[in-house]
């Protein structure tokens, strides 16, 4: 048996009989990771650091709010006038979410654009799905809890989604709010979910670094690390990458925070709830709105809840959908072009889940929709097909420091 | 698979019997504890037994329209005006979507009592007050994704499925209506 690595004689008997630090010296400090990431690689932690925000400050209003139908809109109130840094908590909180959102979907992207779903990572990248579904069930649910005009309109529209079903939508509406309407039932579990789920997301963000540290990251050429050439320890190298891209993401955060905190909100939730009145146009928050496109698109609404529900359902397929062996878009001249297209379309639709339902609005919302699935169900499975990849590299450190006459050999080879 | 499993002796049989009726009665078990937490989500016995409201229409003028609340949800009243009605009971069933006769839907073809709540996604349509748009068909409007209902709220172009739901109610006296 080796000699223990540690010298504190504390940590070393710790270590012996329960071994977390030896697990994170593994995990933390030599975790070998691939040297040529570039900052795209930083939105993983951005993510983790976003989720243990938001579940600090959530559990310390919680300690302020009252769910109850009567009290739950001024007990927000209350937090933003009376409650000893209140305002600074719930803003931190509101906007949390909203930059959540924001580095969640660019690490989304940087994982479609340098093919980091494929194989061996399939279940790494389900995971993620997983954690973006959980993600947007709390969010929803959180968005209920001030008992404003939106968040009530918001709660009827998304419930009776589940209407849509054949035959028992009704009574699962009626499970879901505990009564006949939106009311005291629905907002007292909405909070209960709404404070357990982010533990379970906990939970699911454990798998997805357990299944990551299983291969490792994967990297811009998409080519698998040939040895320890390719790689550098995790600390100090990612720590400080990681910890610079962490303060440039906390100056754009605590400008929302401080500058504009009701940038990504919307005025009408500052009206209490009534539900006799629906306001004239409800949206929903920005991070939902390409969804809502979608849902509105479908002139049916069972076929406009399953296509919402689709666009998120193909992305758990799409590791089997995409035919390609080459993972990273750099070798891959026409997927390159496609890419940019869906970023575009997405972006698209969140303008058109935000402007009404009519005339010109829905016409394009039908050929952005139209477009979303095509990329996802058409162009994945065939695009490998008639695209010529270009040669990938021998290996990692081969771009960088040359690797002669050789490379396009192994560059067929690696093909294959 | 264990290999005994496949065997032909007898103590394997049993051994096999009381496997599954283990995972049986596990199953049984898990389930009987489960429905308890699963049902409490449904609507409970208070809020089942909201009470009934009763509306008065003697001051409903024609053309006027009120809304009340029943089990939390809107209901609207309108007096309709003989044009209305007319149009109500005119239209052709073919052109609709949830093909139902006026007649079926008001027992009393002067008050329409409808539940308010679009049947797309559960917005409340506009059209009960003097100045909200009243959508293409004169009836009531769904601000939200666009379904216009028409004098008897049958739902006539726009996502909503089917028509606005008509509660169950009954007249109490000429002027006097019980919902629920």
């Amino acid at each position: 048996m080796s000699k223990s690595k540690f010298k504190n004689p504390v940590v070393k008997w710790i270590d012996h009989r329960l071994p977390v630090f030896s697990f994170m010296d593994h995990e933390l400090n030599h975790y070998p990771t691939p040297k040529n990431l570039n900052y795209f690689w930083n939105f993983g932690s951005l993510a983790g650091f976003a989720l243990v925000a938001m579940i600090v400050t959530g559990i310390v209003l919680s300690m302020n709010y009252t769910a109850h139908v009567d009290y739950a809109f001024d007990s927000v109130e209350r937090i933003m006038r009376d409650v000893n840094h209140g305002w600074l908590i719930r803003y931190i909180h509101m906007n949390g979410a909203s930059f959540f959102f924001i580095v969640v979907y660019i690490h989304i992207f940087r994982g479609l654009y340098y093919g980091s779903y494929k194989a061996p990572r399939e279940l790494l990248w389900i995971l993620g799905v997983l954690i973006l579904l959980l993600m947007m069930a709390t969010a929803f649910m959180g968005y209920v809890l001030p008992w404003g005009q939106m968040s009530f309109w918001g709660a009827t529209v998304i419930t009776n989604l589940f209407s849509a079903i054949p035959l028992v939508g009704e009574n699962i509406v009626t499970w879901l709010w505990g009564g006949f309407s939106v009311d005291n039932s629905t907002l007292n579990r909405f909070f209960s979910l709404h404070f357990v789920l982010p533990f379970v997301i906990v939970g699911v963000v454990i798998l997805h670094l357990v299944a990551l540290h299983r291969f490792g990251s994967n990297n811009p050429i998409g080519i698998d690390v040939k040895g320890t050439q390719d790689t550098v320890p995790f600390s100090p190298y990612y720590t400080i990458k990681d910890l610079f891209g962490l303060s440039v993401f906390l100056s754009f955060f605590a400008a929302a925070v401080f500058f504009f905190p009701n940038f990504m909100g919307h005025p009408d939730n500052y009206i209490e709830a009534n539900p006799m009145v629906t306001p004239a146009h409800i949206v929903p928050e920005w991070y939902f709105l390409p969804f809502y496109a979608i849902l509105r698109a479908i002139p049916d609404k069972l076929g406009g809840v399953l296509f919402m529900f689709g666009a998120i359902a193909v992305l758990f397929i799409l590791p089997w959908l995409d035919r390609s062996s080459v993972r990273s878009s750099q070798f891959r001249p026409i997927y390159k072009i496609f890419f940019w297209i869906l970023l575009l379309d997405c972006i698209l639709l969140g303008y058109l889940g935000a402007m009404p339902a009519e005339g010109i609005y829905v016409i394009l919302s039908r050929i952005a929709t139209a477009y979303y699935f095509f990329h996802f169900l058409i162009l994945f499975p065939l695009l490998p097909y008639i695209e010529k990849t270009k040669p990938l590299p021998i290996s990692i450190s081969e771009p960088i420091l040359g690797g002669g006459s050789t490379a396009s050999a192994f560059a067929v080879r690696e093909k294959k | 698979m264990p290999t005994y499993s496949k065997s032909k002796n007898n103590k394997d049989g049993k051994r096999d019997f009381l496997i599954i009726s283990t995972y049986a009665m596990a199953g049984i078990g898990a389930a009987s504890v489960a429905w308890p937490l699963i049902d409490q989500m449904n609507p409970a016995a208070d809020t089942l037994a909201l009470a009934s409201t009763e509306v008065d229409l003697s001051s409903l003028e024609e053309g006027q329209a009120i809304t009340v609340t029943w089990r939390g949800k809107p209901v609207f009243v309108r007096h309709r005006t003989p044009e209305e009605i007319k149009l109500a009971k005119e239209v052709s069933l073919d052109e609709m979507r949830h093909p139902e006769t006026d007649e079926e839907r008001v027992p009393n073809e002067k008050f329409i009592v409808l539940v308010g709540v679009c049947t797309h996604l559960g917005c409340v349509p506009l059209g009960q007050k003097s100045g909200d748009v009243k959508g293409q068909y004169g009836g009531w409007f769904c601000p939200c994704h666009g379904s216009h209902y028409d004098h008897s709220g049958r739902i006539r172009k726009g996502p909503a499925p089917t028509n606005l739901e008509v509660p169950s109610y009954k007249f109490l006296s000429d002027n006097i209506i019980k919902i629920g």
